[in-house]
Formats: C-alpha cells, sequence, structure tokens
C-alpha cells in the first residue's frame, strides 16, 4: 500500500550537500529530474539520512551520490550493486539504494543485476537510462536504440536495445517499475512504492542526453526528447495493444512486475540463526 | 591433543585466524587452490554471528567485502591465480580510498589458468603492482600452517588499524598442508580495530590528515555521512584535480606505510651470522631453502636463510645489514617462477653482494636437493 500521509514538505534544499553546488551536469540533463524525485521518495518514505546509504557507480549516473547528503560511496564501473550487497548483508539497519547507468548496470555491470535480483536483498537500484555512454563522449550503450548515431555506431545502431525491466524481472526481482522523466510525481511515487518493498526494487528511468545524445540524432533539447519519450510511452495496462518487436516491455511504464518472496538477508540470518541453536522470540 | 591444537590445512588456517580477529564477513567465488578458505568461512561465520556470501564472481566477491567493511565490518576474501587478476580494480579501489580488508591469495601455476591444481610462486609482483597506479599494500607470506592461522590475524590487525588493504600470499602447497597447529600458541589479546570518527559531525573531514596519517573512518549510522569515492579526492573526500592535493593524498597512503614499517616488517634468519651465502625465499620454497641450509652445514658450507615473512613493504633494511653483519659474498633466490623475487633482492642489495636467482616452473615444489647444488655451485 502506498503511503499517502503528507509530512514535512519537501524541500530538494535540505537533501543536498550545499557545499558540492553547483552540479556538473549538463543543460536539460534528465539525471537532475531523476534526483530530485529519488530524495522526494526518499523523504516521502521518511528515511533517516544517518541510515541511508547511497552507492553509485561510474559515468554520469555515477556522480549523483556525491550530492546527496547522506553516507555515499563512489565505487568502481559496474560494481556498485557488489559493494551494496557487502553492505547491506554487513548493515542490514541501513537503508541502501543504488544509483546507476545503462552501461554500468548493463554492460559491465549485467552479471550483477542479474544476481542480485536473483538473491532478492534489500536493496533499491535506480537505474538512470539515458542511452548513452554520456561521459566517455558517446559511445553506444546496450539501452541506445536502433538506427542512432554515437560515437562508435556512426552508421547507425545495428544492435538490439536491451530491456532492463524485462531483465530484472526475469531473473526475480521482487520489484520492477519504468518511468520517464517527464512524469516527475509518477516517478517519484514510484521509487517510493519500491523502496517500501522489502527485496530486490529496480526502477529503470528513462532520462534523456541532449548534449551527447540528442545533439547527434537531432533529436532536439531537453522539452522535445522528454515529450518524445513520454509519447511514446504506455502505460502497462495497454501492453497487449502495442507491438514492439524487440523490447516489448520499452514503452510500459509504472510498476511492471512485484512479486512477495524471501528477502535473502532475513533468510541469511534466520539460517544462521538455526545453525546457532537460536529460536526466533526465544 | 588440547582443543588448543589442532590438525589443519593451511587454507583453513587462514579462515581460522580471520575469524579470531574478528572479521565477520567473507564473500568468495570458488577457486582451486583457495576454495577450502570459503568453504570454511561458510561454516563458521553463521555460528559467530557473521555473514558469508558466495558470489557470483571475484569482482563481485571483492566489491562485497569492501562494501561491508565501508559499513564498518572486518571483511576478507580468498582466491588464487585469474581470481586475483580480477579482483584488482577492485583492490586498487580498496588501497586509494583506504578501505581496510584482507585478500587470501593461494598461488596456483599461472600465466591464464596454468597449473590450477599446482604449487607456483608467481604472483609476488601482482601482488605489489596488480592494480593500476602507484598504491600502498601490505603483503604477508606464510611458510607453515601456524604461520598461516598467525599472519591472518596479523594481516586483520594491520589492515584495520592502518586503514589498508593486507594480501596474505599463500603457494599452493602452504595453503594445502597439513601440519598441528596450536591455537593458544597465539596470545590473547584485545582485538583491534581501525580508528572510528568520534568527534564532531560539523567540520568533519573523512580524509583528514592526521599526524599517523591513519585518518579516522566515519561508520554509515553514526552521523557523519561521509562521502567515499576512488577517484582521487581532498581530504574533505571529495574529488580533486588540484595538483599539490592531489599529490599529498596519494602520497600520504605510501609514506603511511613508510611510517609504520616497523610494525608491519617482520622476517626470521636461520645460521646467518656466519653466512658466505645467504638464501633469500618465501612460503614452500623457503621450506625447502630451511632444509639445504641444515644439508650444506653439515657439509661445513657457512649458509644462512633470510625470509621475509612480510613480503610487501620488503624488510630492506633488515635484509641489509643482515649481508653486512654475515659478510656474505653471495645471495640465491630460490622461487616457484621465472624470477620476481629476485628483483627486489637485487634492487635492496644493489651490488652489495652478487645475487643469483634459481626459477622454478615446472608445477613443482622447489626441493632442498636443488637449492642445495645450486647454493655449492655459487660457492665454488
Amino acid at each position: 500500500m502506498k503511503d499517502t500521509t503528507v509530512e514535512a514538505a519537501f524541500d530538494v534544499n535540505d537533501w543536498l550537500r550545499q557545499d558540492q553546488m553547483p552540479h556538473f551536469l549538463c543543460p536539460g540533463c534528465g539525471h537532475g529530474i531523476a534526483l530530485r524525485a529519488l530524495l522526494w521518495a526518499i523523504h516521502d518514505a521518511r528515511i533517516d539520512k544517518d541510515k541511508l546509504a547511497v552507492v553509485s557507480g561510474i559515468g554520469c549516473s555515477g556522480r549523483l551520490s556525491a550530492y546527496i547528503d547522506a553516507n555515499t560511496f563512489h565505487t568502481t564501473h559496474g560494481r556498485p550493486l557488489t559493494f551494496a550487497t557487502g553492505l547491506k548483508l554487513a548493515r542490514p539497519d541501513l537503508h541502501v539504494i543504488v544509483i546507476t547507468g545503462d552501461g554500468d548496470c548493463l554492460a559491465i555491470g549485467g552479471n550483477h543485476l542479474i544476481h542480485a535480483a536473483r538473491r532478492n536483498l534489500d536493496i533499491t537500484c535506480i537505474m538512470l537510462n539515458n542511452e548513452i555512454y554520456g561521459m566517455t563522449g558517446g559511445q553506444v550503450s546496450p539501452t541506445t536504440s536502433e538506427g542512432r548515431y554515437t560515437s562508435t555506431t556512426q552508421a547507425g545502431n545495428t544492435e538490439p536495445t536491451f530491456d532492463a525491466c524485462a531483465l530484472a524481472a526475469a531473473a526475480g526481482a521482487g520489484f520492477v517499475g519504468r518511468e520517464v522523466t517527464m512524469q516527475v510525481l509518477a516517478l517519484r511515487d514510484l521509487i517510493r512504492q519500491a523502496l517500501g518493498h522489502e527485496g530486490f526494487s529496480f526502477v529503470e528511468v528513462l532520462s534523456d542526453c541532449t548534449e551527447i545524445y540528442g545533439r547527434k540524432n537531432d533529436l532536439g533539447a531537453s522539452p522535445e526528447m522528454m515529450l518524445a519519450k513520454k509519447s511514446e510511452m504506455r502505460p502497462y495496462a495497454y501492453r497487449n495493444t502495442v507491438d514492439v518487436p524487440f523490447r516489448p516491455n520499452a514503452l510500459r511504464t509504472g510498476v511492471l512486475s512485484q512479486n512477495e518472496r524471501p528477502e535473502y538477508g532475513a533468510a541469511y540470518r534466520s539460517m544462521a540463526a538455526m545453525i546457532r541453536g537460536e529460536r526466533e522470540g526465544g | 591433543m588440547t582443543a588448543t591444537r589442532r590438525n589443519l590445512e593451511g587454507n583453513e588456517a587462514c579462515a581460522l585466524g580471520a575469524i579470531r580477529a574478528g572479521c565477520r564477513f567473507f564473500a568468495g567465488y570458488p577457486i582451486t587452490p583457495s576454495s577450502e578458505v570459503a568453504e570454511v568461512m561458510s561454516r563458521e561465520l553463521p555460528k559467530v554471528g557473521g555473514t558469508f556470501i558466495q558470489m557470483e564472481d571475484e569482482i563481485a566477491s571483492m566489491g562485497a567485502v569492501i562494501g561491508a567493511s565501508m559499513g564498518g565490518v572486518k571483511a576478507m576474501t580468498a582466491t588464487s591465480g585469474p581470481g586475483f587478476s580480477l579482483k584488482q580494480e577492485n583492490l586498487g579501489y580498496a588501497c586509494g580510498a583506504e578501505i581496510p580488508c584482507v585478500v587470501v591469495n593461494v598461488m596456483r601455476g599461472g600465466p591464464s589458468t596454468g597449473m590450477p591444481t599446482r604449487p607456483a610462486q608467481g604472483d609476488i609482483m601482482q601482488t605489489r603492482w596488480g592494480t593500476h597506479g602507484d598504491h600502498a599494500i601490505i603483503v604477508l607470506a606464510p611458510a607453515s600452517v601456524s604461520e598461516a592461522y598467525s599472519e591472518t590475524i596479523r594481516a586483520v590487525e594491520l589492515s584495520e588499524t592502518l586503514r589498508v588493504p593486507v594480501v596474505v600470499l599463500l603457494d599452493e602447497v602452504i595453503g594445502h598442508l597439513t601440519e598441528t597447529v596450536d591455537l593458544a600458541a597465539v596470545p590473547e589479546a584485545p582485538e583491534v580495530w581501525r580508528k572510528f570518527a568520534d568527534g564532531p559531525v560539523e567540520g568533519f573531514e573523512p580524509y583528514e590528515v592526521t599526524e599517523d596519517m591513519i585518518p579516522p573512518m566515519a561508520r554509515p549510522g553514526d552521523g557523519y555521512r561521509a562521502h567515499c569515492t576512488g577517484l582521487t579526492h581532498a581530504p574533505g573526500g571529495f574529488p580533486t584535480q588540484v595538483p599539490t592535493v592531489a599529490a599529498e593524498a596519494l602520497n600520504r597512503t605510501t609514506d603511511k606505510l613508510i611510517l609504520h614499517r616497523d610494525r608491519i616488517e617482520s622476517w626470521r634468519v636461520q645460521d646467518t651470522d656466519d653466512a658466505d651465502l645467504l638464501i633469500v625465499a618465501i612460503g614452500i620454497s623457503a621450506r625447502a631453502a630451511r632444509q639445504a641450509v641444515k644439508d650444506l652445514r653439515a657439509e661445513g658450507l657457512k649458509v644462512g636463510l633470510f625470509r621475509p615473512v612480510t613480503l610487501w613493504p620488503f624488510p630492506e633494511d633488515a635484509l641489509r645489514e643482515t649481508v653486512a653483519k654475515a659478510g656474505a659474498k653471495t645471495v640465491l633466490v630460490p622461487e616457484m617462477n621465472q624470477g620476481q623475487l629476485v628483483l627486489e633482492v637485487e634492487r635492496v642489495l644493489a651490488g652489495r653482494a652478487t645475487v643469483e636467482g634459481l626459477g622454478k616452473v615446472d608445477g613443482q615444489a622447489i626441493t632442498p636437493d636443488e637449492i642445495a647444488a645450486k647454493a655449492r655451485e655459487a660457492l665454488r
């Protein structure tokens, strides 16, 4: 159930490290909107800042952790989920959130995503998908749309795009959802739901890279790119009316799948207690 | 046999030593010949309230270990050959961000898949220089099962108190050797921890330059909200490219080990006082050399053994002094590779003695006879 109680008003400045401003994101980048929605969701979930641990990888998305006023860890390329796994298992009292990008999470870190989803450890993974390697100068990513131009697909991308949500769901993630940055409130609510889910939750945020990707593909400025994304999307309920060959889930937004199965950390601790001969509550 | 005397395998001794030193988290990926460390950890950690996890690969295990340590828990992993190579990037992260952690590396033949079940000592340089860039690291090389136990305890202690990754470097023979270990021979001592930040939250700098060069570590949940990154960082923890600050940050981590080297360096000598020829060896090669020294002494030849237990930083002053005191003209370095330790010995002695190498890469342990024959030849 979504908690709709309204408490203190959300002020993003309460959650940002003011001494790290201005941020380094390009004008028009969707990541700032995603960060705001994430912080808003954290605020709404009433997570104690001191108990909040944000782990990020490398790339544009990876830099976001430095702006959050919490315990933050900027780790190695593709591996934030592995750091988060150790952190969450060692410190179950912490709320562990991973911020990752499409290259970080699906290319170099694809294996870790599969197994994090399979294990179902209570981590919330926010994948910012801007279809490109922005920080390294605009190379093709596993989610770059087919036909699009990048600095390593100069005649257009010939690889099929990856459906991260379908992958995470198939691997067993407890909660899977997708939203576009244009729908800030929907995105906030989706992340809020993900944070409330006990188990591995995965949220794909369709972000936009205007400077590196949009410019090269004549996609217009940020508003145009966001509108295009929004116009392509379909709420999950209408999925059967859309026929998209390679990314059957690509345009669906909202909560795409949810299941209740044992959270890994709790299952491990209960097994360990049994080994020690302890009984629950005794 | 009393309860404190147990027959243990080297790998098992590493696991039990780590637990005794307070290690409560292990993440690993099975690889021969190190897998027993993970197996023992999976059995023992739940009993003491710790956590074991078998990750999807070597990289993930190293990441999880660092993550657990960032959470304030003592953490370790174990691996071998190709797995050690895979861990290097994250090991470098731990070096740069000064995250305590212990990596047991049980050496096997290489390169590549090499000879998985066969002993080798080919990772000597990889332990020191495996990750990219300059970095501080400690490597301990046990030569017996009881030393695998005590050195792993020391590895946890050094890693914690100095905030530096420590590698426990075994060769396959020591890893799989079974010997009787008196667990009580390591005296009971209070468990040591890294310095956790406990001062004012306001103005806290996670990489503050202190007199001992070891910054107190912020534990999540304690209110500090620090940032940790593998990027070159200023004392405040955030990335910097200011030349002077960047140089200071890197130099401090390496100077830290120089400052504390008396605590880190450890070595053993045998019959060195009057040695004309000094053998320098680690691990199972040192065990063979020990026998060779006995045999050669029985023949009336003046031969001694210098065994670095701390491999990095190399106990260079101790070696120079040992050579000077003995007046040794020749130093022989037997090792199970094409010549790695010999490079360091040459560097350290720099003309003070003639340094000869004896490499062996056939997957067989080096024998006392092989060392003795080479020593006789060198003495002729």
